[in-house]
């Protein structure tokens, strides 16, 4: 199993280094000392394990499994025990460890987390992110939005513009990336530089669809998709 | 006061004295610097910034074998978050252990 160690302590990440090290079905692929990075290094790399301090500055663990579309496992490492509960309500979540790490329960989580049979289907998860929100990196800030309050998507060079119905950002990333962590069931792609919420729509004139103050231009080939979403009378 | 110990690194370790070496270095470096910011939240009065410095601090405290500090530690922590300063200097003294002993190693 290819896995990733999240936790903002040098000490902690020694040893649950150590401790994979010991086992010969892990294969460490990275250590990150903040979410963010993580996150980042997720978006390019598919993972089977993460270990997961809960309690990091500004950003917890269970912030970082929300940003998540398709979580890997996840075994959580905490100094302390009172986060089991809140644990529980993950279904990646495949067991808690308490520091300091021994061997003996160390190895126990990570036969778990090979054991386990993941119940939740892509399709429930991406549900679950539909009615949930979405996490924004800027200036090193991750920030939460509220997915059904975005209304449009505009992709700029490298950069993309989120609209959402109080604020604008302007964030580093593609709009196919921005496509997949959005429901399909409320965004469609109308232009190859458009992403909206067709819950937001207006008015729809020949080329074009109103959403909000924006006058958005629907690429030909994208139309009968956009007519076919409409509860046309 | 209970001594601090080398029983979890030890075991850890397996006998590997690179790897112990490795790790207490690591210690030896993070936990002053911890140590620093709890204090500067503490004199600021930023109780809850000083829970989480605590918190993080506790490992340190678990990784020596400090089991009676660590629950100290523990109940520190939660006045910490109330807002209440109980319990401080025991905590101070258990950091103060853990300074003289790193410098033993």
């Amino acid at each position: 199993m290819n896995c990733i160690i999240i936790d903002d302590e040098a000490t902690a990440r020694t040893i649950i280094t150590q401790l994979c090290a010991g086992l010969p079905n892990l294969t460490i692929k990275g250590t990150f000392s903040n979410a963010i990075e993580a996150i980042k290094y997720l978006n390019q790399n598919e993972i089977d394990l993460i270990f997961l301090d809960i309690l990091m500055p500004g950003f917890t663990g269970f912030d970082f499994i929300q940003t998540l579309k398709n979580p890997p496992k996840i075994i959580l490492t905490t100094s302390d025990s009172k986060f089991a509960i809140e644990a529980f309500e993950y279904d990646c979540i495949v067991d808690y460890l308490v520091k300091p790490v021994t061997l003996s329960r160390f190895e126990k989580a990570v036969q778990k987390a090979t054991s386990v049979v993941t119940v939740t289907t892509p399709t429930e998860r991406a549900e679950r992110i539909s009615d949930n929100h979405l996490y924004i990196n800027i200036d090193r800030r991750l920030i939460k939005i509220d997915i059904a309050s975005i209304y449009l998507v505009e992709a700029k060079g490298d950069y993309i513009q989120l609209k959402t119905e109080t604020k604008n950002y302007t964030v580093h990333s593609t709009l196919k990336k921005i496509e997949e962590k959005l429901p399909d069931d409320l965004f469609l792609k109308i232009h190859r530089s458009y992403v909206i919420n067709i819950k937001k729509i207006i008015d729809i004139e020949d080329n074009s669809v109103l959403i909000k103050k924006d006058v958005i231009p629907v690429s030909r080939s994208n139309r009968p998709e956009l007519m076919k979403r409409l509860n046309l009378l | 006061m209970e001594a601090p110990n080398m029983s979890y690194i030890n075991q850890l370790s397996g006998g590997d004295i690179a790897f112990k070496n490795k790790l207490i270095g690591i210690i030896k470096t993070e936990f002053p610097e911890e140590k620093a910011v709890y204090f500067e939240s503490f004199a600021a009065k930023n109780y809850n910034y000083a829970a989480e410095n605590v918190h993080k601090l506790k490992h340190k405290i678990s990784i020596l074998g400090l089991e009676k500090s660590y629950k100290i530690a523990e109940r520190f922590e939660d006045h910490l978050k109330e807002k209440q300063t109980v319990g401080y200097e025991a905590f101070h003294e258990i950091l103060q252990t853990i300074t003289d002993y790193l410098e033993t190693l």
